[in-house]
């Protein structure tokens, strides 16, 4: 190892290490190393095509289904190196849940929404009615839609609002009983209203989960996030407390782009 | 967005400078008045500080403007903080301009007296204290603002010595002793001037550097 690199953090939930991605030949990543903590929402910002949803689709080994994709470094999540060969896929996105852009329910019931997850993840029967109903229960709660949809869980999810839909499936992600959520500008399909609404849950689901939200909206990342990483064509800038990235970057290249004098 | 907010910030520092470049003349007029024993300049003094209250409200509301409208961060954000509490300064120096004029009408009541010691060069190294401050604001120069911050010290030692010679006068000429009394509250009013540069300096360095250097947190 390299004397000045330091080894991954034991405080870190999410660790990467001189991570470097190619699509083909062209590189999306370089050299990244980053600590991800947990109990707080860090978000990635930087201009389009810096490589920050690439980033956030490592940490569940998503990259890897758009195949001619190169990837060298280490990443580990709790601890544990996601691409040596005894990790299981199936195992690795129940801990890493993803939340994406648009929100995509499937056109079934909000209460199958929610299940859906765990049903693909566990044995038929394995769960009595009264466990499923209390975990839909539990889900939709904590991502404060019950009160809104209790009295029509058998109708499709397709029908909610695109704020409600979003709500729904973080609350897909919940009965898996991940650690990490990964958002990727999930607030970008919402009004202002949702958006706010939104945020107020990231500030409540971080207490028990890691939050790590690519976002473009910058007022966002200052409004909902504890730490900031800012990346340019590829690579980490700074990364650090929000308010010092807002308030008192470090470097240029991170002072020119909150203050929008990138580009 | 951003444009509109540069163009906002460089309309900031040009309101700063003509208020700094105001108040110069006031303090400059006003120690003229003392040392001249000019009451009429002294009371011109006294007429113009409502123009430089009138600045320093239009730069508070620029600077509320620019918050409001614009959210700025980093630099921008720190330059609009620091705007805001050097317009304060440059206001309370407009403000002890104003008491060295009265002091300097006082003076001129009390008859032809000889100014024993160095006024002149306390204002003059309170004026350049003043001009770097504002200097290093304009040309972002953090090794600038750092020297005045130094050079406060000096300002204060030549305070204590005007004291000690006018204690001296005092005793020994008790006739003297209200002109030197208006003289030493003169000297009072310029040494707080060079602090309100200073403070202006180190406001400059926690917008260049992000750090804050007041009460004796200078490395």
């Amino acid at each position: 190892m390299i004397a000045n690199e330091p080894a991954a953090s034991a405080a870190a939930s999410i660790s990467t290490r001189n991570l470097n991605l190619w699509y083909g030949d062209f590189q999306a990543l370089r050299d990244v190393s980053l600590d991800i903590k947990p109990g707080i929402v860090t978000a990635l910002v930087g201009p389009s095509g810096c490589g920050k949803t690439t980033l956030l689709r490592c940490f569940n080994r998503i990259n890897e289904r758009y195949g001619n994709v190169t990837t060298t470094g280490q990443i580990t999540i709790f601890g544990k190196n996601i691409y040596d060969p005894d990790v299981s896929l199936t195992q690795l996105r129940k801990t890493v849940g993803m939340v994406f852009q648009r929100p995509n329910p499937l056109p079934i019931s909000i209460y199958e929404n929610v299940l859906f997850g765990i049903r693909s993840h566990t044995r038929r029967g394995e769960y009595s009615r009264r466990e499923r109903d209390a975990m839909v229960e539990s889900a939709l709660r904590n991502v404060r839609l019950w009160d809104e949809v209790k009295d029509r869980l058998r109708k499709k999810a397709t029908q909610l609002t695109l704020e409600q839909q979003q709500k729904l499936c973080i609350a897909r992600l919940l009965p898996l009983k991940p650690r990490v959520m990964l958002m990727d500008e999930p607030c970008s399909a919402l009004d202002a209203e949702g958006i706010e609404r939104i945020e107020l849950l990231l500030q409540e689901l971080r207490k028990t989960y890691t939050i790590l939200i690519v976002t473009h909206n910058m007022a966002q990342a200052r409004r909902a996030s504890d730490e900031c990483a800012f990346m340019l064509l590829g690579r980490i800038v700074e990364h650090d407390k929000t308010l010092n990235v807002f308030l008192n970057p470090r470097e240029k290249e991170t002072e020119m782009y909150v203050t929008g004098r990138y580009g | 967005m951003s444009l509109h907010l540069q163009r906002e910030m460089e309309d900031l520092k040009k309101q700063l400078l003509s208020l700094c470049a105001l108040v110069e003349e006031q303090v400059e007029m006003a120690v003229r008045a003392l040392v001249e024993h000019d009451a009429e300049l002294a009371a011109v003094v006294d007429r113009r500080d409502a123009e430089i209250d009138h600045r320093e409200v239009e730069v508070e509301e620029e600077c509320l403007k620019a918050l409001a409208l614009y959210q700025p961060v980093a630099i921008d954000l720190r330059f609009v903080v620091a705007a805001l509490k050097m317009n304060n300064d440059l206001e309370r120096i407009g403000d002890l301009a104003v008491n060295i004029a009265r002091k300097a009408k006082t003076f001129a009541r009390q008859g032809p007296v000889e100014i024993p010691f160095d006024l002149c060069g306390m204002w003059e190294k309170s004026r350049l204290m003043l001009r770097d401050s504002i200097d290093s604001l304009v040309n972002r120069d953090a090794r600038l603002a750092h020297g005045v911050c130094v050079r406060d010290d000096e300002v204060d030692r030549m305070k204590h010595d005007i004291r000690r010679q006018a204690e001296q006068m005092m005793i020994a000429e008790p006739g003297k002793l209200p002109a030197l009394l208006t003289l030493l509250a003169a000297s009072r009013s310029l040494e707080r001037i060079a602090d309100h540069a200073t403070n202006i300096a180190e406001d400059v360095i926690y917008m260049l550097e992000g750090r804050i250097i007041r009460h004796g947190a200078i490395e």
